[in-house]
């Protein structure tokens, strides 16, 4: 596939504005998640570089094709860091490529510290980004807050590139903390797993992370994340044992969140599913897949509000199977409320699925008229989204 | 404040249209006498006023949608209001326009602790979503400082903030999902009790949009534990400057305080007449509030304390109880009461980036001088979020138009060092004229663009946000 490299804002406006055809939006290419029917490429992968870093507004502006290695080194040096803490997806998806700051914000990214702090789209002050037409425009700004005219960074992050090409982003940082500890908890069954993780958020501890990782006895014992100055998390650590005692033993334990938010483990999969729902329901949804043959994997975080699905080599099925399982989650989020997207499938390859939810009739032709307005000839990233 | 000319067709129809309303209403939920309607003739910001032709209070989702039905199908523009505390003119009516008032909808659909969510009415109070978790030592975070009366469905449609927004975030980081009323009268589910939205984030985009895109009748918002404690130091110095340069020390340093509001000394001066809260004699203060358990806040204030001693500071005031917390938060929260007393004022949002703090601080400073108007600042100072109250007098001719110019050049100095027009209030009518200051051609088109899909013919909220001459073709047709 051709892929076009603009150096700059004025070559990418130029580029699409002159399209002939679709295009495929690239950061670093580690996330290719849906399917877009473009067969020319376009990387915003060597428009780089940090514009401004203001540690003590916890402010940074950047180019979208900064790589987020760049991003994290400068923000180490002052002590601060993304504190909605984006998963590197190529373990899971076994992509190559420099994971970008476009990438992360296109595709609202975020890991654990979600629960407690927000997603990307919490911490996207504001974005430029080069519409269908190859037109440049802006909204938001750089400062903290700002609610002059409409939002539309919100909608742009989460976006998958189909409304505009992410050129700069600014973004909100946080101090990193000062220390962490992780409690593990060994539940019996995921409904004391689930019961545990909201009786943890009920407390006013703050956590930052909350939810179980697979290869750990079953992956179905609560990990729960303390972050803070020192003395803050020894006092917080002793006070969640204590109430938490009933749930079963509590141990302190290395770290965990690096494979909780990179999913290292779930290299070889099959298929994965995302699956976003309202905490409790998790055992709704956990029942129905439960009930049929197919035997899956599963990872709770967000204290049971995301859940990672997966079909190892194992239990993988024959194409048609898997696209009817893969047809069965997502009704069952359309029922439950939430939304479930397919990371990747091998079985699946051939087969054309639609990867994110299905949205009901009035939400999807907003849309799609909404896109229209963006990108009216419908050349950014057609397919990926819908 | 230039306003478009009321539609004398629509005008004429009033009778019918009243006669429509009706049908679908009980009679005491139509209001369309004169002396009536003009009790809605304006919202907080007092210096513009316009009655409405009629006032329309649903007490559903069905009934609202069968209003905006109706007035989609005459043609009438249709103004959404909560309790009318917009500082920005958000709620002001046109004479042709129907106000459709949302606070009488204000039950608590349903709570979820295990969840950490609950379900309103749009037309409850801020406040009162915390009462209604109380009990269960939850609370709902965002904090606008007329959370007493300002209801949810205005804090959505102006993406309200707080004192306590540095740590916990404005409404549109709280929000879960919304039931939405368009103008033609579909009700349209957005978001859910989830996180993140499943295709494009179609609530984010409503939060913050004014009223001009739907009628947010529902919301699910995220509660939150109580903390098991704040208590908050008050630290004085000689100069804005440093004040200005202890928040980012602070900062930097890796504290989060869950707020650090910022007084300069005519404010200092004006809240201590009135309230005597027993402030010291400083050129500026900082209020820092932290939060935890007795122990996790001692370790943040003497945190706190060690930086601020850096900056020569006149006092250092740390909370020991209750009683003192509350002297201390005293003068701030009485802050904008006290000003009323001594004159009119218009109090701006303009945000800054926190770097440019001092600069900006001098250069209103002069402002004043050149304008003759005295001004005071208080202001959420961890984000930036400045709120200049520039003083006037309304009775004295030209005063309000001089008021006017000034605001305009401060907030046109916020835009130029980095910053924005309005970090919580909203644009409203009051900062309208002046969005082509922050937003090119294209940047407010694009936003005019996302209007058109929900409400094709701009019946909603009319002459808000968009400068009227930029939105004049879509209003004409």
């Amino acid at each position: 596939m051709e892929i076009h490299h603009p150096q700059n804002v004025a070559e990418l406006c130029d580029i699409i504005a002159a399209a002939p055809q679709p295009l495929s939006v690239l950061g670093g290419g580690t996330r290719p998640i849906g399917q877009s029917s473009a067969r020319c490429g376009l990387s915003t992968d060597l428009m780089s570089g940090i514009v401004t870093y203001e540690p003590g507004a916890m402010t940074l502006v950047a180019k979208s094709g900064t790589s987020v290695a760049e991003i994290e080194a400068a923000l180490d040096l002052e002590n601060q860091c993304l504190a909605f803490e984006p998963m590197d997806h190529r373990d899971l998806l076994g992509t190559q490529g420099i994971p970008t700051l476009g990438g992360i914000i296109a595709a609202n990214v975020s890991g654990p510290r979600r629960i407690q702090v927000g997603a990307a789209r919490d911490f996207t002050l504001g974005v430029s980004f080069v519409d269908g037409a190859g037109q440049l425009l802006k909204n938001g700004g750089r400062v903290m807050k700002n609610v002059t005219g409409y939002d539309l960074v919100k909608l742009l992050v989460g976006s998958w590139g189909t409304l505009g090409v992410l050129t700069e982003v600014s973004l909100k940082v946080l101090p990193k903390a000062e220390t962490e500890s992780t409690l593990r908890i060994a539940t019996q069954g995921w409904e004391k797993a689930v019961e545990c993780m909201s009786a943890v958020l009920r407390t006013p501890y703050d956590v930052s992370g909350v939810g179980t990782v697979l290869n750990v006895n079953g992956g179905k014992d609560v990990m729960i994340r303390i972050e803070g100055f020192v003395a803050s998390v020894r006092y917080r650590v002793s006070q969640l044992t204590q109430r938490l005692v009933h749930f079963g033993d509590i141990t302190e334990i290395e770290s965990p969140w690096h494979e909780m938010r990179n999913l290292t483990a779930w290299k070889s999969m099959d298929t994965v599913w995302r699956v976003s729902l309202r905490p409790t329901n998790s055992l709704k949804l956990l029942k129905v897949l439960e009930a049929s043959d197919i035997k899956l994997q599963y990872q709770m975080d967000w204290g049971g509000g995301l859940i990672w699905l997966g079909l190892d080599d194992e239990n993988k099925q024959r194409a048609e199977d898997t696209a009817t399982l893969h047809t069965i989650i997502q009704e069952q989020l359309t029922a439950l409320g939430g939304h479930a997207t397919l990371m990747k499938s091998a079985s699946l390859t051939d087969m054309l699925v639609p990867s994110f939810q299905p949205q009901t009739p009035t939400l999807n032709k907003l849309m799609v008229d909404l896109r229209h307005k963006f990108d009216p000839r419908g050349i950014l990233n057609p397919g990926r989204m819908y | 404040m230039e306003m478009p000319q009321p539609n004398l067709d629509i005008l004429a129809k009033k009778s019918v249209v009243v006669a429509a309303l009706l049908k679908v209403m009980a009679r005491d939920a139509v209001i369309d006498a004169p002396s009536e309607t003009r009790v809605y003739e304006c919202d907080a910001l007092t210096a513009y006023k316009c009655a409405p032709m009629i006032v329309v209070l649903p007490t559903s989702t069905q009934e609202v949608s069968d209003v905006l039905k109706i007035c989609q199908s005459h043609g009438v523009p249709v103004v959404p209001r909560g309790a009318g505390t917009s500082l920005a003119g958000g709620a002001l009516p046109t004479a042709d326009c129907v106000i459709l008032g949302i606070a009488k909808m204000n039950n608590v659909l349903e709570t979820d602790y295990d969840n950490r969510l609950i379900r309103v009415q749009s037309g409850r109070t801020n406040l009162s979503v915390s009462g209604a978790v109380e009990e269960e030592n939850f609370f709902y975070a965002p904090d606008p400082s007329s959370q007493l009366a300002c209801v949810i469905a205005g804090n959505i449609a102006m993406n309200s903030g707080g004192a306590h927004c540095l740590k916990y975030g404005v409404t549109t980081n709280n929000l879960l999902g919304v039931k939405l009323v368009m103008m033609n009268g579909e009700i349209v589910d957005i978001g859910g009790s989830h996180l993140d939205a499943g295709g494009l984030d179609l609530l984010g985009v409503i939060c913050g949009s004014e009223g001009q895109l739907g009628v947010v009748t529902e919301a699910t918002l995220r509660i939150l534990p109580k903390p098991e404690g704040a208590r908050p130091v008050l630290i004085a110095f000689d100069s804005n400057q440093v004040a200005g340069s202890c928040v980012a020390d602070i900062i930097k340093a890796g504290v989060l305080p869950v707020a650090i509001e910022f007084m300069d000394r005519p404010i200092i001066e004006i809240c201590e007449n009135f309230a005597k809260a027993g402030y010291p004699e400083c050129e500026a203060l900082l209020i820092v509030e932290v939060e935890g358990s007795e122990t996790e806040i001692q370790d943040q204030m003497d945190r706190i304390n060690v930086i601020a001693q850096k900056h020569n500071p006149v006092e250092i005031r740390q909370s020991q109880s209750a009683a003192e917390s509350e002297a201390i938060w005293l003068g701030r929260k009485s802050a904008f009461g006290a000003v009323g007393q001594v004159a009119d004022y218009m109090c701006l949002d303009g945000t800054i980036p926190v770097s440019a703090l001092s600069e900006v601080l001098r250069r209103i400073e002069e402002l004043s001088q050149q304008y003759g108007l005295r001004v005071g600042n208080v202001f959420h100072a961890g984000d930036g979020n400045m709120h200049p109250l520039i003083m006037y007098d309304a009775n004295k001719e030209g005063d309000l138009a001089l008021c006017e110019a000034m605001g305009a050049d401060v907030l046109r100095l916020c835009v130029e060092v980095g910053g924005c027009l309005t970090g919580e209030h909203g644009v409203g009518i009051e900062k309208r004229d002046l969005m082509e200051n922050q937003y090119s051609a294209g940047d407010l088109e694009i936003q005019m663009a996302i209007k058109d899909v929900f409400d094709p013919s701009w019946l909603l909220n009319p002459a808000k946000v968009f400068p009227l001459a930029v939105s004049q073709s879509r209003t004409a047709a």
